[in-house]
């Protein structure tokens, strides 16, 4: 075999072992994903095209979905979602805890099937457990049950828990919670009453 | 027989269903769904679909007043047995990767001359409409009952499917930032009462998948991947996911192949 033809044989041994790897590295397949998405759906109602098109966050957290979230990304997720956070304007964090109740039982709103009328639901019982008589809760996000009597409703407690339904990405960066405030799926006194379903001592999470 | 089987069927539907309305009502609607399973025994009203299905299947149809057994679902002409335990797959005619309802719906263009407007004017059945699409959907995947899920990846295009499907369950977007692996990305867990299968492993896949399609109790109707598929979107508060689009096909792909070595045991019955 002469050194050139040996050559050859070497690059494409080398390259066909590397280039599975380097497939596997990149993580999401540049735009193929986004250009399918834009091809494969149309708009119906409420639910419009923009809806596929991914913000940083998002990007983001899609490129490291399948392994542990670098810190340095997870920082930069951080920092873009809390300077999202907006206090309430009149600094009241509590609303009614029967609305907010409401609010977490509803799982409607936002699907091109939804009255875009209603207002939309926090449907946090998909994945927290609240009121001990509620049975039909999800796991997927930890239990909720006696939040406010176990951690008291200090102005700290309270700035977190609206930062964290705001935008749950300040704290965890890519969580799966959805970002209820910064991206407008309820309103601020939707956001107050669910606060006082979890802070208020007469609501039925701490009973 | 066929006469006597439907009406039994429908009879035990509307008993069940019934049943639910006020199951639902209750907090253990996972007992519930146990109780009216049992209810249903071996009885599944997908049956309905499959005879139908069959019906279509043999009946000489459209302007070329041609039946389907000429179509190829990747196995030969004709061949239906263990057919939807390969699917998708890439077609040469075509030259696409195509799901089964996509195939189905070029057997009946080209071998019975109808229009694909015409059929797919009822893609998910609803009521008195009927669609044409599902019943032959569940005739075909009965074929495939106790068949083992084997799915090639040789061709180019299959792996390209395959590599968006994937990239596709992870993708977030979206006003709630879900992608498919929000709810069926770690094992064990459920949203409210519904248990939620782990689909990128095989194990959750498998669970899922050779359940698909499935008699929908809830809804009256029997339900095919793609639209499972189109329906998880709209939770997921995406837009209208298209029939048979590479976003639909590459998913079903993703979905197949990660449940690859399970056993068919399609059509099943759910809430």
């Amino acid at each position: 075999m002469n050194s050139t033809l040996r050559n050859v044989v070497l690059a494409a041994v080398v390259a066909a072992t590397c280039l599975p790897l380097m497939a596997q590295a990149a993580d999401p397949p540049d735009d193929t994903v986004a250009e399918a998405m834009k091809a494969s759906f149309e708009a119906k109602r409420q639910a419009t095209m923009d809806r596929l098109t991914q913000d940083e966050t998002q990007t983001l957290c899609t490129m490291h979905a399948r392994g542990p979230l670098p810190s340095d990304v997870a920082a930069k997720v951080a920092a873009l979602n809390l300077a999202t956070i907006k206090a309430p304007a009149d600094g009241q964090y509590l609303g009614d805890f029967k609305q907010g109740e409401v609010i977490a039982s509803t799982g409607s709103g936002l699907q091109f099937n939804d009255d875009p009328q209603q207002p939309a639901g926090g449907n946090c019982y998909a994945c927290h457990e609240l009121a001990a008589k509620e049975l039909a809760f999800g796991t997927i996000g930890p239990s909720l049950r006696n939040y406010g009597k176990l951690r008291g409703d200090t102005p700290a407690m309270l700035e977190y828990a609206w930062g964290k339904l705001y935008n749950s990405n300040a704290q965890t960066a890519c969580s799966r919670m959805p970002r209820f405030g910064h991206r407008g799926i309820l309103t601020e006194q939707q956001l107050k009453d669910v606060m006082a379903f979890l802070f208020d001592p007469a609501s039925p999470v701490n009973q | 027989m066929i006469a006597r089987a439907r009406s039994t069927i429908w009879l035990l539907s509307m008993l069940v269903l019934a049943h639910i309305g006020a199951a639902y009502a209750e907090p253990s609607s996972q007992d519930a769904i146990a109780e009216y399973r049992a209810m249903f025994g071996d009885e599944n009203p997908a049956e309905l679909w499959q005879i139908r299905g069959q019906e279509l299947w043999h009946q000489k149809r459209g302007p070329k007043n041609a039946d389907l057994s000429a179509c190829d679902l990747g196995l030969g002409a004709g061949v239906i047995d263990g057919a939807y335990a390969q699917l998708p797959r890439w077609f040469a005619d075509t030259r696409q990767v195509q799901d089964l309802e996509t195939r189905l719906v070029t057997c009946m263009t080209t071998l019975q001359g109808l229009t694909t407007e015409e059929v797919l004017q009822v893609k998910f059945g609803d009521g008195d409409k009927k669609s044409d699409l599902e019943a032959l959907s569940a005739y075909v995947a009965t074929a495939s009952k106790g068949k083992k899920i084997a799915l090639s990846l040789a061709h180019p295009a299959e792996k390209a499917a395959y590599a968006l499907g994937e990239g596709l369950f992870y993708y977030r977007a979206g006003p709630h930032d879900y992608a498919c692996a929000s709810c069926h990305g770690e094992a064990g867990k459920r949203i409210r009462l519904q248990a939620m299968a782990k689909l990128d492993d095989a194990a959750g896949a498998q669970e899922a998948y050779t359940h698909w399609p499935a008699y929908r109790v809830s809804q009256g109707e029997l339900r095919t991947i793609e639209w499972r598929l189109q329906d998880c979107y709209r939770q997921q508060r995406m837009p209208q996911l298209k029939f048979g689009s590479e976003v639909a096909i590459g998913l079903t792909m993703f979905l197949a192949k990660k449940a690859e070595g399970g056993i068919m045991a399609a059509p099943s019955l759910k809430r």
